[in-house]
């Protein structure tokens, strides 16, 4: 179904982005048009997963171009659903972000920024076509990279040097693997290129055209061996930069990994191999990390990598079953690290510190924060029936089927790494009688801060954490969206007719 | 059915609103609660006795099949019962136990978060809400041992608790969706109309040691015990109610549960019998050294809990009645001993046994009470205990080969128990008083009156077993065999035999040990000698050393050296190519499709190799940057031999702004350092030959394949008719793709802000964070 304003995501952050420019140093506009324009790209959202999910997929072709020939945008429920998630995290970090980052940085651009990074994501997930897919990246990368120098210290800078090149680098993977593609199809377009790459004869060139894409794309989400750049960089801008990165960042990477790896490439028996011990290998890597680090903005760094492990092995089992475990954990994942990475900002703004050894007594001296608290850590965990839960099941049961059973082991293991971490960490920060802690200079405090954004930093917090409580208890509704997903990815036939129109069926 | 199950969890959800005003004064209404949910699952009691299969069912999650459904049969019951009525006393005790306590309300919260997931977990016929239900007392758990957070052996030990029984938990998963793949439902009982399919699955033994793991972390048995007695950190309300009467019975639940579908089999039965006989010696002889009375109270529990496992591994009818007369026997005395723990406790500050005695002179009723489950524990007739004592050494004399081994093991075992309960029941109240607790008076009778009507209940019982012998233990029963059970009458006397001679040697036993040994430091000494081969020391040695390796590892992975992340990445890709290209594609280069080679290209190239070896070894900046700037202008060269001059045009300007900007920013800075061995120069040289090699040979692969004009010809064909553009590749980029154009240029926009922030914005330090 043919649908221009299905664009609107990307349109409407784009004019937010060009508004706010206009409110360069006034601070209080700035805040005021990054909410609003939050709410109302969260009510187009909602509005374009509604058309989407009862009208089917909607298509448009940017400047009337046919498909292949210019450039096409798919909302189809997969990138309606990450769209959507987009913009709850981007309204909760939004709001997050009026409380909590200092106007230096605000009259430095920080909100116009942001809001072009959103643009980014969504444009990336609304891309019908590779090469635009690029360009999306680029636009992530960019201005991630601009969010997280901003303030120039030394420890950003230092992050930031290494995120860039290494992003850099996956796009120079990934812009050589769409030359080589189009060397082979002569195409761009990805439902064209489903249809083109699948009539090649010489496998071998696919597949190898397939290992590119997927380091390109491996590096982005931060799988093993690909993640250096993630510990290196999520703890050192401020904590609504780190929300950002750490709830959307690397899950454009999965998303184009689910994405291409079911429409255009459908992974070999090697392919599959390899994900899963790449899969095997990052949730190991990121379980272990996080098990030994003191600062939690690490821990919570580590345990992203751990997690993006379980949803790329939902990849690499290849099940119907297992994609549908991802998509729900992706669903869970996204609103949970944002939201505790938000958390971390709002310790903090609290004690002056991240490191765990010296935080605690926040029982003590803020019970219902802890409570509050409570919800994402333990959703992380996947206590069931929160949201941490559901996926697993999914993953087990196909873990079984496929005969993966080391990765079932892992899987468990990892989430029991997670666990102990969890624990641990509620039990030092939250428990443990606090050190009275020698009051920071540089930093301004929680009761320092105006009432307002007091507020403006704990009512996201709620909203993500009633997010994941949804998520948790209403899974029947998670797991229908899921599997109406998961299905449409193994079965695509759908996504390329309302591109291509009609096959007829021995292009099929 | 749903309200009842998921109060608890309401009340606990409502606390931050009403606790406040509770806490103070009406704590006691707390119980309220448990209270109605006892009368509510007594009043099913008749349907149960009929032999009624009670299902309530609510949707919940129907798509993968996981749904509240609440079976209610006589295994269920038995544990409701013990759920909700000794969770009345405990609820009732508390609030005098902790009475002024800040966090009362928490506590009660947590409580009935527990009792509610308890509940949940015995009354589930899905076993994904089932295990949903184990994970949530688990967590319960978690929160009431380290209720005294403060602490740090609190701390440490309820970590320790939710590791090991968060560690079963994942494995229980795991099975519990094995088990309903294999079994092709997630409903106990039609899971077991499939016992044959499923017994006889290849997966039959996976599903066994997911399902034991579980079980056996959450009923503490070796070598998984060792976090039970660190769970007595907990206040004593919690340990008598989680870590002795309900949630450690939890896996022995479990096991009796799935007795009709997974049972009756070679590896079922041994195992269970193998774990259930160590541990029960193993913790019984442990019991006999403590000298804390919860330590000994908590030994002589994972002793019983081994019993139970054991008799559910020996599975025959006998043995799985005993089993279920020996729940309730253990739920009744031992929750009354802990019970009583906690009251010496409260009105001495000491439970070292060594130090206690005579405190019947100051708090009779207690001592009563204490009295009484000590003769239970015993199994000294008329006592219920003694009803459920006989039933062990009837299974085990019956079982066959290994009868006579099985029979001593038990009868030590009972020794071992009825040591540890004089100790708790008689040591403290009988003898002389001493001085210090000459001012020790009788607490409030919310705090004595409970373990009084569990103690005499005990008695009551075994008195007349009629009272439960049709109504609660027959349902039981009939439920772990899965078929209705008539081969029995609970009584007290059996007469003159084999068995009544067992029990007499275990009391004769029991009692003499009583008076011959003496718990004292020295003893304690002794037993702990072993401590550094006991499964605690040894997993944490493990855990230490897991630590360890994870802290290496995670160093060595993440080493802060970006070239070495670099190195890693390319090696990696590499390692993916080289294999995939050598092994996957049959290399060749078709050289008839290749144009002829001209001498221009030739000289072109003879250009570029020299501008790259240049660009590569120069020490020069600007010679590099203008080397690779030649490299650029070759390129141009290319694309004009093959007629592109548009292309040329776009990359001639591309370079040398490039360049010029380039030298712009490079004049300033200093010499080039040599900052690099030779040896990482090498190698960095290797990786990059093998990396663009790989490359190359895949381009050239790919140009033998046959090209595909149908994009670009429409676009020649397009640019002018419709388009209006007479430069193909200004039309592509401006209008075919000019999405892609305008994106473009706000990346360039956004590196502005970027650049222009970098420059202009130092934050004052105040404005750090």
């Amino acid at each position: 179904m043919s649908n221009p304003y299905i664009i609107l995501p990307v349109i409407f952050q784009l004019f937010t982005a060009i508004l706010l420019m206009f409110f360069w140093t006034k601070k209080n506009s700035q805040k005021l048009i990054s909410i609003i324009c939050s709410l109302i790209t969260l009510g187009i959202s909602i509005w374009l997963i509604t058309i989407v999910l009862l009208q089917g997929i909607h298509v448009t072709q940017a400047g009337g171009w046919e498909a292949p020939f210019g450039i096409t945008f798919v909302a189809d429920p997969l990138s309606t659903l990450m769209i959507l998630l987009t913009s709850i995290s981007g309204l909760a970090v939004s709001i997050f972000s009026t409380g909590s980052v200092r106007n230096a940085r605000i009259k430095f651009g920080y909100f116009p920024i942001f809001h072009f990074l959103l643009m980014g994501l969504n444009g990336a997930f609304l891309a019908g076509d590779i090469f635009n897919l690029y360009v999306w990246f680029e636009i992530i990368i960019i201005s991630s990279f601009v969010l997280i120098t901003l303030g120039g210290e030394k420890a950003q800078l230092e992050g930031s040097i290494k995120y860039v090149t290494m992003n850099l680098l996956a796009s120079v993977v990934f812009l050589t693997a769409i030359a080589i593609l189009y060397g082979l199809t002569g195409s761009l377009n990805m439902a064209d290129l489903s249809i083109r790459v699948a009539n090649i004869e010489n496998r071998g060139l696919v597949n190898v055209t397939a290992i590119l894409f997927f380091v390109g794309f491996g590096i982005k989400s931060a799988v093993f061996p690909l993640h250096f750049w993630l510990p290196a960089s999520y703890h050192t801008p401020p904590p609504a930069i780190s929300a950002i990165f750490g709830g959307l960042l690397t899950k454009v990477g999965v998303y184009a990994l689910l994405r291409v790896f079911t429409l255009i490439f459908i992974p070999d028996d090697f392919m599959t191999d390899v994900i899963t011990w790449v899969a095997i290998m990052t949730i190991l890597t990121g379980c272990l990390g996080a098990l030994v680090q003191n600062n939690i903005r690490k821990i919570f760094s580590y345990l992203i990598v751990g997690h993006i492990g379980y949803m790329i092995a939902g990849l690499g089992m290849y099940t119907e079953a297992a994609l549908v475990g991802t998509i729900f954990y992706l669903i869970h994942d996204i609103i949970v690290k944002t939201n505790l990475f938000m958390v971390t900002g709002v310790i903090f703004k609290l004690k002056g510190t991240y490191s765990m050894r010296n935080l605690g007594g926040f029982y003590k001296t803020y019970p219902k924060l802890s409570l509050l608290m409570a919800v994402p850590i333990f959703s992380l965990v996947g206590i069931p029936p929160l949201s941490g839960f559901w996926a697993k099941v999914f993953w087990i049961e196909s873990g079984f089927i496929t005969e993966n059973y080391l990765l079932v082991f892992v899987l468990v293991f990892g989430s029991f790494l997670t666990l102990v971490t969890m624990a641990k960490l509620w039990a030092e920060v939250v428990w443990k009688d606090g050190d009275a802690l020698p009051m920071k200079i540089n930093v301004k405090y929680f009761w320092e801060l105006k009432p307002i954004k007091r507020v403006a930093m704990i009512v996201p917090i709620v909203l993500l954490s009633m997010v994941s409580l949804y998520i948790g208890f209403g899974a029947e509704h998670i797991i229908s969206i899921s599997r109406l997903i998961g299905s449409q990815l193994i079965d695509t036939t759908p996504y390329i007719e309302a591109v291509l129109g009609p096959l007829n069926a021995e292009v099929i | 059915m749903l309200l009842s199950v998921l109060s608890g969890f309401i009340l606990a959800a409502s606390l931050p609103l009403i606790g406040k005003y509770l806490k103070e004064k009406w704590a006691i209404l707390f119980s309220l609660l448990p209270l109605s949910l006892f009368i509510y699952f007594l009043s099913f009691q008749p349907d149960i006795s009929d032999d009624k299969n009670l299902l309530f069912s609510y949707n919940w999650v129907p798509s993968i099949g996981v749904d509240f459904n609440f079976h209610l049969d006589g295994l269920s019951l038995l544990f409701t019962l013990l759920i909700t009525g000794i969770g009345s006393l405990v609820f009732i005790y508390t609030a005098a136990y902790l009475k002024g306590h800040p966090y009362l309300d928490r506590f009660y919260g947590y409580l009935a978060m527990f009792m509610s997931s308890m509940l949940g977990l015995v009354l589930s016929d899905n076993i994904i809400t089932l295990f949903i239900f184990w994970e949530l007392t688990s967590i319960s758990s978690f929160f009431l041992i380290g209720f005294n957070n403060d602490s740090e052996a609190s701390r440490k030990s309820s970590l320790l608790a939710l590791g090991v029984t968060g560690f079963g938990g994942l494995f229980l998963l795991a099975g519990m969706v094995v088990l309903g793949y294999v079994g092709g439902s997630y409903s106990i009982l039609e899971l077991m109309n499939a016992t044959d399919l499923i017994q006889s699955h290849p997966l039959f033994v996976s599903i066994l040691v997911l399902v034991f793991i579980g079980a056996f972390t959450k009923s503490a048995q070796f070598p998984f015990h060792f976090w039970l007695p660190g769970a007595m950190k907990a206040p004593t309300p919690v340990s008598t109610y989680l870590h002795s009467a309900t949630m450690v019975k939890a896996g022995i639940y479990l096991l009796a549960r799935f007795t009709p579908v997974l049972g009756a089999h070679e590896y079922w039965n041994s195992t269970l019998i193998i774990v259930g006989c160590i541990t029960m010696v193993y913790a019984g002889i442990h019991a006999i050294f403590r000298l804390d009375l919860k330590g000994i109270l908590a030994y002589s529990t994972i002793s019983a809990l081994g019993i139970l496992v054991f008799l559910i591994g020996l599975g025959t009818d006998d043995a799985l009645l005993a089993a279920a007369v020996f729940i309730l026997v253990h739920a009744l005395y031992k929750a009354t001993l802990f019970l009583v723990t906690g009251i010496i406790d409260h009105e001495t500050g000491t439970r070292d046994v060594s130090k206690l005695s005579g405190l019947n002179k100051v708090m009779l009723p207690v001592g009563i009470a204490a009295g009484l489950a000590a003769l239970s524990n015993a199994g000294i007739p008329p006592s219920f205990g003694f009803v459920g004592k006989d039933l062990i050494y009837e299974a085990t004399l019956h079982i066959g080969d290994w009868a006579y081994l099985l029979t001593g093991a038990a009868v030590i075992t009972n020794i071992c128990l009825l040591f540890a309960g004089f100790l708790a029941g008689f040591k403290p109240f009988l003898g002389k008083l001493p001085v210090t607790y000459e001012n020790v008076h009788l607490p409030s009778p919310l705090l004595y009156v409970p373990p009084l009507i569990l103690a005499s209940l005990g008695i009551l019982f075994g008195i007349l077993p009629l009272l439960v012998d049709d109504s609660l233990i027959k349902p039981v029963v009939a439920a772990m065999l899965n078929t209705s059970s008539d081969f029995f009458h609970l009584q007290l006397w059996h007469g003159w035999s084999t068995v009544l001679l067992l029990s007499s040697i275990t009391i004769g036993g029991g009692v003499g040990l009583y008076f011959i040994l003496n718990p004292s430091e020295g003893l304690l000494t002794k037993a702990t000698r072993f401590e550094p081969i006991s499964p605690l020391s040894i997993t944490g040695k493990i855990t230490g050393l897991f630590h360890g390796i994870s802290q290496g590892y995670t160093s060595v992975i993440q080493n802060g050296y970006l070239r070495y992340y670099v190195i890693t990445i390319l090696v990696f890709l590499s390692f993916l190519l080289g294999y995939k290209i050598f092994q996957g594609i049959d290399l060749y280069l078709n050289v008839a499709t290749l144009s002829e080679i001209t001498i221009y290209e030739v000289i072109v190239l003879g250009i570029m190799a020299v501008s790259i070896v240049y660009t590569v070894f120069t020490k020069s900046r600007l010679v590099a940057v203008a080397s690779m700037g030649v490299i650029g202008y070759c390129i141009c060269l290319v694309f004009l031999f093959y007629s592109a001059p548009d292309l040329a045009m776009t990359q001639f300007s591309i370079d040398t702004l490039t360049v010029i900007l380039f030298v712009l920013v490079l004049y300033n800075l200093p010499k080039y350092l040599k900052l690099s061995d030779t040896g990482s120069r090498v190698r960095d040289g290797l990786l990059a030959l093998i990396f663009g090699g790989l490359i190359s040979l895949l381009t050239l692969e790919v140009l033998n394949e046959p090209l595909e004009r149908e994009i670009s010809a429409y676009y020649a064909e397009t640019a002018y008719k419709l388009a209006k553009g007479k430069n193909v590749v200004n039309v592509i980029l401006v209008d075919f793709r000019g999405s892609d154009t305008m994106v473009e240029i706000i990346v360039l926009a956004i590196a502005a802000i970027g650049v222009f922030s970098l420059l202009k914005l130092r934050l004052k330090s105040i404005e750090k964070e």
